[in-house]
């Protein structure tokens, strides 16, 4: 977990998806850190956390990740958080604000989907067949991980990118965890969930995002009760990596606007 | 010959490889060149014969994420990707690109980001046929699987024989404190070769066995449940436990095993409410009796172990016991636990018997942590352990 940003500010809590770690947010958070506190924490299995920790049954569920969003709230006594939640973890932040409503002043739901397969009278954008072998290539990347080697850093210096002591750990996770995190991310079914969110929310949708695409984000934006949405012209499900700048003013307009208000 | 002959050097003549064309079209290797956002700006002929895709189809239109599986672009987008724009640079991506017909081609990916000649980003690939290494990974895992079902099956099965070998609990008898306690060495997965039972043969009358089969597994395990049934049988017929020891032994040399073994047999025996033990040893630390007050002392003669000798013969003691007294059989994995060139010894057994008197349970409990505590929780042999203690 990492604690920056300006001390005094409104605390904006920063939660990756499925696959990377916190370090995805190092083109996005860096801008609210002179007006917010901002948090930034590795799920179980993932970046910096410690393996020991998981719990095969406290994680079977996104509630289990959501009882974590939670304990971090309460461990920094967070109050008025804005959530930003990348992929998976958007669902993992709706679920949290269901629970705790007063936690939260707002949710940023960045590239969500409450349900990745397809059902009947809903496009997910993926069969169940599409998922299982999802779930074999990650052991079939399972050897690339155990003889992980920290790659070697191309010199740019126009971005920030990661150092080496980071690039060892970015995107490695412990191939038991990553696999059960994967079935439960993709596996798992919160569209009757969405109703359920009171907290004013943002839905930040890629015009082209193979795994959340446009009807998925439309879906979102109209199960919840009161919702934004902002379709931002970017291709890949990371606009935080692909369209930092975009991503910087939707997120700045939507809280701007909560103050406002 | 040396320079300084004056001969002329003789020209090699080596066969050049600089047509550059040639060598990214037909390099041993696919190559793939994309814009930032994946669409495919450039790939080489053997990528195409590979994926039997046609140029035109793949340049300048589609997405390199597009040829691939659901799961592969799954991966694409929350590993690869986010690793290339963080890292510039990913190695080793296991990933399938699907074929126009819709069969697969595994292949491993390596890719830099790099800037063109007009300053743009390209992502750069290099693509590796890994159809057979992926087949190769797949039946390790296979066969990874299999070993643990099968480890499995195995740690199951040996927890099943070893209970129906070491009763749970040994049953009450009424009068007199008796407990147990065994742990097989090592992990505990493999079944040991120390048993005990406890039984009755008559009003008044029981019998108790502790013993010890040469080896582990399986077949000791078969010799111990042999073992086990005959000193049933022959503790009916025979009073004295040197008689029992006696048949055990040529039970054992008649049976079709190598297997040798110790063991002590005690007979327990009330009169009233006076208690007699009479007990005899086959190749057996004898067991150690603690009384109130006095230090404790080794019970019984030692005797020849079972399943070597022809002629044998196992001397009886006899002692009555009294309220207070407490007496441990033990097996050599008790007095013999190690720890560096220290062994656990019979003063410890010995110490045992004064700090835990109070009960059969206590003494057999604290006789055993201390010895898991001697060998920092590793038996190297089995423990197997009885108390009895007159109330």
């Amino acid at each position: 977990m990492t604690v920056s940003g300006n001390p005094d500010g409104q605390p904006m809590l920063f939660a990756h998806g499925f696959g990377c770690d916190q370090n995805m947010w190092r083109y996005v958070a860096p801008a609210f850190a002179d007006r917010y506190r901002v948090v930034l924490f590795d799920h179980v299995g993932a970046g910096g956390s410690d393996p020991s920790a998981y719990d095969a049954e406290r994680y079977a569920s996104l509630d289990g990740y959501a009882s974590d969003v939670l304990d971090i709230c309460a461990a920094l006594d967070l109050h008025d958080v804005v959530f930003v939640g990348h992929s998976v973890s958007a669902m993992i932040g709706a679920l949290a604000a269901v629970r705790a409503p007063d936690r939260f002043d707002s949710l940023v739901m960045v590239g969500p989907s409450p349900r990745y397969i397809d059902d009947a009278g809903y496009v997910g954008g993926f069969s169940r067949a599409d998922i299982d072998e999802l779930l074999e290539s990650l052991g079939s990347n399972y050897l690339g991980w155990s003889t992980a080697m920290a790659p070697v850093i191309m010199g740019n210096a126009d971005r920030p990118e990661l150092g080496a002591e980071l690039t060892a750990s970015f995107c490695r996770a412990d191939p038991a965890i990553a696999r059960r995190f994967a079935e439960v991310t993709f596996l798992s079914d919160n569209r009757t969930d969405l109703a359920k969110v009171s907290t004013r929310s943002l839905v930040l949708q890629c015009s082209n995002d193979v795994i959340a695409p446009i009807v998925v984000g439309e879906y979102v934006r109209d199960s919840l009760t009161s919702s934004e949405y902002v379709l931002l012209e970017a291709t890949g499900h990371c606009p935080n990596l692909s369209a930092p700048a975009a991503t910087i003013a939707a997120i700045a307009a939507f809280v701007a606007h909560d103050l406002t208000v | 010959m040396t320079a300084g002959s004056g001969d002329a050097v003789e020209q090699v003549h080596a066969p050049r490889d600089d047509d550059v064309h040639a060598l990214y079209e037909h390099a041993p290797c696919g190559y793939l060149s994309t814009t930032a956002d994946g669409t495919i700006i450039k790939v080489n002929q053997t990528l195409l014969d590979w994926t039997g895709h046609q140029r035109a189809d793949l340049v300048g239109g589609r997405r390199f994420v597009e040829l691939l599986t659901a799961g592969g672009r799954i991966f694409h987008e929350t590993h690869y990707s986010p690793m290339l724009r963080m890292q510039r640079t990913a190695r080793e991506i296991a990933l399938d690109i699907v074929r126009p017909d819709g069969s697969r081609l595994p292949v491993l990916v390596n890719s830099v980001v790099d800037r063109s000649a007009d300053g743009e980003e390209v992502i750069r690939s290099a693509i590796f046929d890994a159809t057979e290494r992926r087949a190769y990974e797949r039946e390790l895992v296979r066969e990874k699987e299999r070993a643990e079902r099968s480890e499995r099956r195995a740690t199951v099965l040996a927890a099943t024989l070893q209970r129906t070998l070491i009763p749970p609990a040994p049953p009450t008898i009424p009068g007199l404190d008796i407990a147990a306690a065994y742990r097989p060495a090592g992990r505990g997965d493999e079944i040991g070769g120390d048993f005990y039972d406890v039984f009755q043969v008559a009003p008044d009358d029981w019998a108790v066995v502790l013993g010890d089969v040469q080896g582990k597994g399986v077949a000791a395990a078969v010799v111990t449940a042999l073992l086990r049934y005959s000193t049933r049988a022959a503790a009916v017929e025979h009073r004295l436990p040197s008689d029992v020891l006696r048949i055990l032994n040529t039970v054992l040399l008649r049976d079709d095993t190598e297997r040798l073994c110790t063991a002590v047999v005690v007979r327990l025996r009330s009169v009233g409410s006076r208690w007699t033990m009479t007990l005899a040893c086959a190749g057996h630390p004898l067991p150690l009796l603690g009384r109130a007050r006095e230090p404790a002392v080794a019970v019984g003669r030692p005797g020849p172990l079972l399943g070597f000798f022809e002629e044998v013969e196992f001397a009886d003691v006899e002692i009555t016991v009294r309220s207070g007294d407490a007496l441990v059989l033990y097996t050599d994995g008790v007095s013999e636990a190690r720890r560096g060139d220290a062994w656990f010894g019979e003063q410890r057994i010995s110490d045992a018997l004064a700090t835990y008197g109070s009960s059969a349970t206590a003494l057999a409990d604290g006789l055993l942590h201390e010895v898991l505590d001697f060998e920092q929780q590793h038996p190297r042999d089995d423990i197997g352990l009885v108390a009895i203690r007159v109330p």
